[in-house]
Order: structure tokens, then sequence, then C-alpha cells
């Protein structure tokens, strides 16, 4: 039994402990099923221990568990002894140690009593002087604030003195101040006659403060900081805030339009300027000076750049002050309390943007004046950087002013001028193309006129690349080339020009405008793509024109245009279109031209013409021959004796044609051309062919003869038509020169009438024209029908047809 | 809708003048004058039976020599004038003449055609417009829609203005007036305006076009350069009083408004060659013929300066529900000036294109080797413009 409770007792003490150090939570006790078989736990029962132990056990093992259990106990036994012996000790010195305690405590208490005693006497000694100075200090109170009193009533009665004082001295913010603090007593008082007077003088002399402080401020000669520190102090002296507003905004106008009077005084100047000349610029002109005197010396025209400078200098600069100092003032300030006064910010800002809307627009209209003067496009970077830095100061404004609509209009003034500028470089190209022609023309006259007639013409075309030499006319290869490339230079330069727009250290170069329609649209479209639409209509011009003014046009410019075109169909345009969309980065976000449709127009523009050209040669020799038709007696006309000199000299301006397509234009294909077809079987196969022609003429049996006129006809089967296009080549071009000028010859035999030896004429100039044109054209085939043509209508039209001989017209054919 | 072939007839001889019989308005009949100098120079007669696509010949002969022109009087069925060339002593001169059909030609026409050839009949002289100090005659116009009395000839230089007397057997010169200018200026055709109660005149010589009053024989415009080249022929719009078609040897066809004579008002180029003749169509205005040595002759549709320019105006009182939605379709899609088709019939030049006096659908057309087409009008195009 005696094990029992020892073994429980330290089970509860280990839990109280457990209790007292672990604030953590205990296990839950119900967790633990009560086991009383558990010789060490808290609920154990010797009881069913033990019969647990006779019902499980055998005997054996019962005498074990006596054993084992006696051991136990034993050991238990010992060491509990241990535990008292050792433990002794402490419990001797504990209670010694009380026991001193217990003396120590008493001495303590005996301190404590006298303490108590000593601190009642100090509260009574002190309860009795401050009985005594009670009376004294309630005095001192009393006194001292009389002493605030009086000096308040003295400032007050020293105030109307001071704010003279202040007033003569122009200090109006200490006036103001002091003003304002009496301002409120004054009030309050205000129904005591005394202080009434004070107010009432106070009153007056801030009514001439304020009447002072607004004269200086009407007066136009203060300068922005005294002006804003009136401002300040008149809004203190609560005037009404949207009246300052306005008289702070018409004060600033004023003198904002002062420089913009100034700046645009030195726009007319610049006009007159422009107008008288050179007189204008010569300094010692005293009535320029004088005109000008407060401007910049006439001796400078002031260019662009310094224009824009003035005006940002002046203008700008002194805009951004005033809208600075009028936020600081009206819009910026800090609020007093004063809930009247609350909406002041929106109604100063929405007039401080209607102030700075109205002067902009003037600015701006100057600025806009002064760009649309600049017409000279010699040097486009002055313009760009006066443009930039117009609109690098305007980002100021924006920024002190975020909702204005300034910098906005100050772009689009930007983007007005690039394509106004754009503009102005087309019609340059323009007329430096219409120049070149000029002096093309005039290189072409020149040769024949006199041969100084070249130096002109190598210094008209710019680049100055056609002087091959002095005395040698320029031929027209060279011709060709120093216009292509003088305009292909100057195509170059003006891109040049206009990239400046577009550099990456330019303000405006990084706005929408100018990275995607300036590039694609001004540039590309406006510029380049209409400078080359420009050349295929002035072409196409000449081709109208000239036909109906007869020749206004040489025929040689013509072709010369003609190849330009060609060459510009082929290369050229795919170059230059490329070279912008390189240097300006185009992106095609709306559609543009494409390269195939101008060259298209190039194609068509050359081609017409060649046409033309080949039309007006064509005319030419026409003209010849049918006034040699026409102004001859054909009945009464002599035997033939030569080849009438017309025929040479259709064959040698044929021949001279020749020439000059071929300096311009490839040889071309001939159809079937024998080169070793000589003048020879040449001869005898048309000579049969007209034998057989001529025979049936003789015969009553007339129907035959349209018969083989119609079979002859369809040997050729394919129609001939006379003013066809032609092809880009020599060989093409001469062949509808021939075809035109047999035409007409043939036209023009049909229309007279032919005596014996007019046909036999006739018969002598085709032979002549035979031997000479077969050469040039493609298919000889078609100069041998034309002239069978001519012949057998000659004989058609003979009254006595009796053809000469072959070999006589060869004979004569070949003497001459 | 299928379109009737070309009919073509060919004729002997080569051939420039070109006629329809004016004073005709039953028959389909066109009269050729043939060229040739070795040979009795003929005037074909030419009968188109519309119906049956056949042609009737007739042959005339005209003995003074080769016919450069040939003219129909508006009134009298049987009287035409030509101008022909006369050799004589080894000079060529052009002379003009008023003749009369004989009466019997037609009774003839219905044997066969070969047979008619070989017994034909001869043109019978009325009187000759003949002026030797005048020159060579380039052509004689009747006066339009006149009575017949009264022709003008145009000899090198000359205008001269005949009334025929006595059943046309006299000419008398009743005025005339002279071209004046530097070098020889020759007249190349002319004609007689419609309007103004026939007063008036254009010619042509060289490059101007020159408008005459006739009752003082003054001349009452000019359009110098009308044409790069030579002005071969023009023609009065019917219907639209100062309205002028010109072609010529730059091979345009431009139309003219005679009181802004500056530009033309418009300019056609589609003949390859020279245009030697310009026809309006007589009821439709529209409708214009141009003949070139391009061997084309091209038939275009000028509504734009014609004087139906929004198609055919139809009086709404007139129109029954039917034809007003007839009218809206047209009136939704106006014909645009259009080429309506080239004819290629031919194989040489084409200096005369003629529209027949009976129906204004139909032309003729004639080449230099004696070719005589006859073409209708596309029936598509006949009946947008009559719908």
């Amino acid at each position: 039994m005696e094990v029992d409770s020892g073994s429980s007792s330290p089970g509860r003490k280990r839990r109280l402990l457990r209790l007292y150090y672990s604030s953590g939570p205990e296990p839950p006790p119900q967790q633990q099923e009560p086991e009383p078989c558990d010789i060490n736990g808290a609920h154990f029962d010797p009881e069913i221990y033990l019969n647990k132990l006779r019902k499980e056990c055998s005997l054996a093992e019962l005498m074990d568990q006596e054993s084992c259990m006696v051991k136990q106990i034993r050991s238990l036994d010992s060491d509990m002894q241990t535990l008292v012996y050792e433990n002794y000790n402490k419990f001797i010195s504990a209670t010694d140690t009380i026991r001193k305690m217990k003396n120590d405590f008493k001495k303590m208490e005996d301190e404590m009593d006298c303490l108590s005693t000593n601190m009642s006497a100090i509260t009574e000694f002190s309860a009795r002087i401050s009985g005594t100075l009670q009376d004294q200090h309630t005095q001192i109170t009393k006194l001292s604030g009389v002493h605030t009193l009086l000096r308040k009533l003295q400032f007050l009665f020293e105030l109307p003195a001071r704010l003279n004082k202040c007033l003569e001295l122009q200090a109006y913010a200490q006036a103001v101040s002091s003003h304002r603090r009496a301002r409120c007593v004054l009030q309050q008082y205000s129904h005591m006659p005394s202080f009434r007077g004070i107010q009432d003088d106070c009153h007056a002399i801030m009514e001439r403060l304020a009447h002072q402080l607004r004269q200086k401020f009407r007066d136009g000669g203060t300068s922005a900081k005294e002006l804003s520190e009136c401002v300040e102090l008149l809004l203190q002296l609560e005037e009404p805030a949207e009246e300052l507003c306005d008289k702070f905004l018409s004060h600033a106008q004023t003198r904002l339009e002062e420089d913009l009077r100034s700046l645009e005084a030195e726009l007319k100047d610049s006009t007159v300027t422009n107008v008288s000349g050179d007189s204008a610029r010569n300094p010692s002109s005293p009535s320029e000076t004088l005109m000008s005197i407060h401007l910049i010396s006439p001796a400078s025209r002031a260019d662009i750049l310094e224009f824009i400078d003035r005006g940002c200098n002046e203008f700008v600069s002194n805009l951004c002050l005033v809208i600075a100092s009028y936020q600081e003032l009206f819009i910026n300030r800090p609020q007093e309390g004063n809930l009247a006064f609350k909406n002041i910010p929106q109604m100063a800002n929405s007039k401080l943007h209607l102030f700075v809307d109205s002067l902009a627009s003037k600015y701006f209209s100057l600025v806009e004046r002064r760009i649309q003067e600049e017409k000279g496009v010699g040097d486009n970077s002055l313009l760009v950087r006066a443009l930039d830095r117009f609109h690098r100061r305007l980002q100021a404004v924006s920024k002190l002013l975020p909702g204005s609509a300034v910098p906005s209009q100050g772009t689009e003034i930007v983007i007005q001028a690039a394509r106004e500028r754009i503009k102005q470089y087309l019609s340059a190209l323009q007329s430096f193309y219409l120049e070149s022609l000029t002096d093309i023309r005039q290189a072409l006259a020149a040769p024949r006129l006199s041969v100084g007639g070249t130096n002109t013409a190598g210094g008209g075309v710019h680049t100055g690349a056609c002087t091959p030499g002095k005395e040698a006319p320029p031929s027209l290869p060279e011709l060709l080339s120093s216009l292509s490339n003088s305009i292909l230079n100057q195509i170059k330069s003006v891109l040049a020009s206009v990239h400046l727009f577009t550099t990456k250290d330019i303000t405006f170069s990084n706005k929408p405008y100018f990275r995607g329609e300036f590039c694609s649209h001004g540039v590309r479209e406006g510029l380049v793509v209409s400078f080359i639409k420009f050349i295929c209509q002035s072409s196409r011009n000449f081709c109208e024109s000239a036909g109906d003014r007869g020749g206004s046009t040489p025929p040689v410019l013509l072709l010369l245009l003609s190849r330009l075109c060609l060459d510009y169909e082929t290369s050229t345009i795919s170059y230059i279109l490329t070279l912008t969309d390189e240097q300006f980065l185009v992106m095609h976000q709306s559609p543009v031209t494409a390269v195939t449709a101008l060259c298209e127009e190039a194609r068509e523009a050359a081609q017409k013409l060649l046409n033309h050209y080949v039309k007006v040669q064509g005319l030419i020799i026409s003209q010849m021959l049918r006034k040699s038709v026409e102004t001859r007696d054909w009945v009464n006309t002599i035997e033939p004796r030569n080849v009438r000199a017309v025929m040479k000299r259709v064959v040698e301006d044929t021949t001279s044609i020749d020439v000059q397509v071929g300096l311009l234009y490839e040889e071309g294909v001939r159809k079937a051309h024998s080169s070793d077809s000589s003048k020879r079987t040449f001869s005898v196969y048309s000579s049969s062919r007209q034998q057989i022609r001529y025979a049936p003429s003789y015969t009553p049996s007339a129907p035959m003869d349209t018969n083989l006129l119609s079979n002859i006809h369809k040997l050729f089967s394919e129609r001939i038509d006379i003013f066809s296009p032609v092809e880009f080549n020599k060989v093409s071009v001469l062949t509808g020169i021939i075809k035109i000028s047999l035409k007409t010859f043939l036209e023009c035999v049909r229309l007279r009438t032919f005596g014996r030896y007019g046909l036999q004429q006739i018969q002598v100039d085709c032979h002549y024209l035979q031997m000479y044109l077969w050469r040039f054209v493609s298919d000889e085939n078609l100069v041998h029908f034309l002239l069978d043509e001519i012949v057998g209508s000659a004989a058609h039209r003979c009254l006595d047809p009796s053809p000469m001989e072959q070999s006589v017209i060869e004979v004569i054919c070949e003497r001459g | 809708m299928e379109d009737d072939a070309p009919v073509i007839y060919g004729l002997e001889f080569q051939a420039r003048a070109l006629t329809a019989q004016t004073a005709e308005t039953d028959a389909i009949r066109f009269l050729v004058g043939t060229q040739s100098l070795k040979f009795d120079n003929q005037i074909h007669i030419i009968d188109f039976d519309d119906e049956n696509n056949i042609i009737n010949k007739n042959v005339l002969l005209h003995h003074a020599g080769e016919i450069w022109h040939i003219s129909a009087s508006p009134a009298d069925k049987g009287v035409l004038t030509t101008c022909y060339n006369k050799t004589s002593e080894s000079r060529v001169l052009t002379c003009a003449a008023v003749w009369r059909m004989p009466l019997e030609w037609e009774s003839g026409s219905h044997e066969s055609p070969d047979d008619s050839s070989n017994s034909p009949q001869t043109l019978e002289l009325l009187c000759h417009l003949d002026n030797t100090a005048h020159g060579n005659t380039a052509c004689v116009l009747w006066e339009p829609m006149g009575d017949g009395k009264r022709v003008i000839s145009l000899a090198d230089s000359h205008v001269v203005l005949w009334d025929l007397q006595e059943s046309s057997t006299k000419a008398t010169i009743s005025s005339s007036a002279t071209l004046e200018g530097k070098g020889q200026l020759k007249f190349t055709s002319g004609k007689w305006s419609p309007h103004h109660n026939c007063t008036q005149l254009a010619t042509a010589n060289d490059t101007a076009i020159r408008g005459w009053d006739l009752r003082s024989m003054s001349q009452i415009f000019c359009i110098e350069n009308a044409h790069g080249q030579l002005v071969r022929d023009l023609d009065f719009n019917p219907n639209k009083q100062y309205y002028l078609a010109s072609c010529g040897d730059d091979c345009k066809v431009k139309f003219w408004d005679v009181r802004h004579i500056n530009e033309p008002v418009k300019t056609l180029e589609e003949h390859s060659h020279w245009v030697w003749s310009v026809k309006y169509n007589h009821s439709h205005d529209q409708l214009l013929l141009t003949a070139s040595s391009d061997s084309r002759v091209i038939l275009s549709n000028m509504v734009s300066i014609s004087s139906e320019p929004f198609g055919h105006l139809v009086d709404d009182d007139d129109l029954s529900d039917n034809e007003e939605t007839h009218h809206e379709e047209k009136s939704k899609e106006p014909l645009q000036d259009s080429i309506i088709s080239t004819y290629e019939e031919h194989e040489d030049s084409v200096y005369a294109v003629e529209w027949s006096s009976a129906d204004p659908w139909l032309f003729a057309s004639l080449s230099y080797d004696g070719r005589l087409v006859i073409n209708r009008v596309p029936r598509a195009l006949k009946y947008r413009i009559l719908l």
C-alpha cells in the first residue's frame, strides 16, 4: 500500500508540474482509458491487477513477478531514503533565512512611520505658503492680461499711422499683413465708436492702398514679378479674383501683343526688303533704317531661323512666364479657407486657356505668314531648324498648360509647312525639268545655227556633266544621259532636303504624321510619283499640242523624250522609288501607286512620243512628196531624164532619220531579210510584177484588172495600218515613217491625171525609192507593195500608158 | 440578235463618187460614178431590195469624162449633177454639169443585168455649170430640202451660186464669192447648211474651215488650222444648227460648235489614215459615218454631242405605263460615246460613204477599187435608239 501511494504521488506531481510549465494544451485525460493494470499509472488498482495476474499467469510466472516486484520495491525504498537525506540540509537553511527576515522587517516599519510624519508636516507648510501667495498671483495674471490687451489696442490705434507710413514707403506687403491682422477685431468691435473710427480710417487707407496697387497694376511699366506681388496683395485684400484675372491677363496681353507687333513689323519689313531688293539691303539707305529703327538692322534681312528665334525668345518665353506666374497666383495658390473662392482655379484656368489660345493664334498666323514667305528651295535645313525650334519651344507651353490646344496647333503648322514645302519642291522639280527641256531644245537647235551654242547648252544643264568639247555639239546620247542624270541628281538632292524633316534630332520627326503620312503620302506620292507623272504628262502634251499647231516641237526632242520615258520604264522609276522607300522607310499604310503602274504610264508616254515622232517625221516627208505631186503638170511633162530631186531628198532625209534613231534605239529585227538580196533580183521581181499589172490595162477587159488588183491585195492578207503604233526599235520606226510617206504618195498620185511621160517619171522615181528604201524597213515586201501600188495607180490614171523599159529606168536611177 | 451580212457589189471601174438619190424616199437607191480614162464612164444606179437582200443595178453612160463628184437633186429624182474631168489638148479640166436620167431606165431594170450593160442608155445633159474663169470644180451642192432650183459649185477658190431655170436647162450665176488669201487657194469640199433657212455654207480649203452667208456672199466664220493637215470633208449636224463635223488627213474627226471655234467640241482619232468622208445620219444625229483610206468605214455613236444626249425624249403624256418603265430603264444606262463598229469589207481606200435617203438605218460605202458595200446599223443599237 505504501508503494501504491508512493507511486501515485509522483505521477500527480508530474502532472501538476507539466501543467505549470507548459502552457500548451495538455493531452486530454479522457483519451487515456484508465488503466488499472498499469502499475505506474494513476488509476492503478491493486485488486484488479492481482486478479488479472492470478488469472493470466502460471505459478512460475507469478513467482517471478513477485520476486521482481519485491526487488523493485526495495530499490524504490532506498531511493526515497537517499532523497530525504539530501534535502534535509536545505530545509534547515531555509528556516534560518525566514527567521532573519522577520527581524529586518520590524526595523523597516519604524523608519516608515517616521517618514510619514515628516511628510504630513511638509504638506501643512506648503498649504500655508500658497494661502498667503494666492492674492498676488491673481493680481499678476490680471495685470499681464491687461498688458496684452493694451498692446493690441495700441496696435490698433497706431494702425492707421502705420499703414500710412507703409503706404508712403510703398511697403504694401507689410501694410496688407498688418491690416489683415486687425481686420477681424475691428470688425468685431465695430459697434464701439472709437474702434469704428479706427476701422474707417483703416478702410480709407486700405482703399487708397488698393487704389494704388491697382494703379500700379494698370501701369504698364511694372515687371512681371512686381505685378505678381501686386496681384497677391490684392487678392489678400479680397479683391474679386475674376477681375484680377482679367486685369492680369489684359496687362500681360498688352505686353505680349507688343512682342507680336514687333514680330509683325519685322515681317512687314522683310517683305519690304523682299520687294525693294538690293536698295533695302543697303544699310546706308536712311529711310529704311528709320523705318525699322527698333527692329534688327535692315542690313541683314532676317532669315526664318532668326525670325522664329525672336518669336521664341520674346513671345513664347514671355507667354510661358505669364502662364507660370498666373498659375502661381490664381490656380496653384493654397486655399485659405474662403469657401466663396473655391471655384477660382477653374475660372482662372478657363480664362487662361482663352487668353493663351487667342494670343497663340495671332502668333501662329504671323509664323504662318513668315513660313509662306519661304519660297526659295535652296536651303531646307534652315527652315527645318526653324520649325524644329518653333515646335520645341511650344512643348514648354504644353508642359505648363497640359490641356491646351496650342502645341497641337503648332504641330499642325509644322505639318502644313512640310506639305507646302513638298509642293514647292515638286514645282521646283517641274520647272527644272522644263528648263532642262528648253536647254535641250537650244542644244538641238544650236549646231545648225552656230557652234558657240553648245556652251550655253552645256551650262544650262546644271550638273555640267555635258560639256564634252567646246567645238563638238553634244550628240543625242550625250544629251539624253546628261538630261536623265541631271534630273536624277535633282531628285536626289530634293529627297535629301526633304529628308531633313524626318531626321532623328528634330523634335517633330516622331510625330505620327512625319513617320507615316509624310513619308508615304507626302514624299513618295506627292513628290516623287507626282514628278514622274508630270514627266509623262508633259511628254504626252508634246504629242497633243504639236499635232495641231504644226511641229512646234522638234522631232528630235520627241525621240529623245521617248527614249527617256522608256529608260524610266525599264530602270529609273524603280530605282527612284526604291531610293525613296529606303530613305524614308515608307510604311505603306495607305495604298500607294505601284511601280508597275508608273512604269506602265511611262511606257505609254514613250510609246505615244515615238508614235508621234513617226507621225511628225512621216508628215514632213509626206509633205514633200505631196507638194511634188500636186504642183506638177503630169500630163505635159517631158520625158524623164533624171530622178526628181525630191526623191533624192526623201532618201537623204530617211537616211538621216535612220542615223538619228539609231543613236537612241536598237536596230530591231527584220522580217525575212536576206542581206544579199541584190538590187538586180529585186528589180526583176518587181518589174515582172509590173509587167503583169500593166498588161491588162491595154486590153479592153477592164474587170480582170480589178480582180487582179484584189488578188494582189490578198497576197498581203495582213492589212497595212498606216499610222499604227511602232515598236521601240529603229527598224520599226523607219518602217512607220516610210509607210506614211509612201501611202501619201499613193493617195496623191490617185488624185492626178498623168501623161505618158508623167507615168514614166513616176516609174523612175519609184524605182529609185525601191533601190534605197528597202534597207530601212522590217519587211521589204511592204515597200515593194506600196511602190507597186503607186506605179499601178499612176498607170491607171494615165491617158497614154506606155511604160518605160526597165533597163532604161535602171540606167537613169544608177546615174543619179 | 443577228445582223444581216453586208451586201457587196463590184463595179468594173475605179470609183470615187457616191450619192444617195436624195429625192427618193421609198426605194433604197444609190448613184455611183466611175473613174476611167480609157472607157466611157458610167453612172450605176444601185437599187437595194431590203427584204431579199438583193441588189439591182442599172447603168447609164456618162460620156463626158471620169466622175469625181456626184450629187442628186433633192427635188427631182431624175436630176443629178456631176463633176467630171475633161481632157482636151493635153489639159485636164474639171467641169460640172446638170444631167437628167432617161425616163426609161427603170423599165429596163427587170431584164438581166448583163444585158442591160450591153445597151446602156445615156444621160441627158441639161446644162453646164461652167465658167472657165472659175477653174476646176471640186463639188456641186444642191440646196438642201429645196425645190431643186439652186446649186452651189466650188471651183478652185470661187463659190458660185447658180439659179437653174427652165426645168434646169439653163443655169445662171446669181452670185459668187472668191476666197482671198496668199498662194493658190483651192476648195476641197463644202456643205450647204440645212439650217438658218439654207443661207449658210461651210467650205474647206487646206487646213481651214470657213462659213459663208449666201445672202451677202461673205465669210461669217473661219476655223484656221481646223485639222493638222488638209480638211477632206465636213457635214452639218441635221438637228443642231451650230454643230459641224469635219475630217482630214490628220486621221481625225472633229466636232465643232461654230460659235466657239477655238477648240473642237470633241475629237475622234480612230482611223489609221486620212479620213475622206464624214456623214451624219439624217434622222439620228448621234450616228456618224466616216470613211478612210485605211480601207475602213467606222460607225460611231456620238451621244453626248447629239440632239438627243439623254436618249430619245418622249413626252410623258404619250407614254403608257409599259413604255414608261422602258424609258426609265434607258435613262438608267444612257448610251456612251462609242465606236459601234468598224466595217472592214473594203480592201482599198474608201473615199465615199452615204446614208440612204429612204432607210435611216442603212448606208453604202465605196472604195477606189469599185467595191460598193451596203451595211446596216446593228439592230441592237437601232432598237436602243428607237425604244
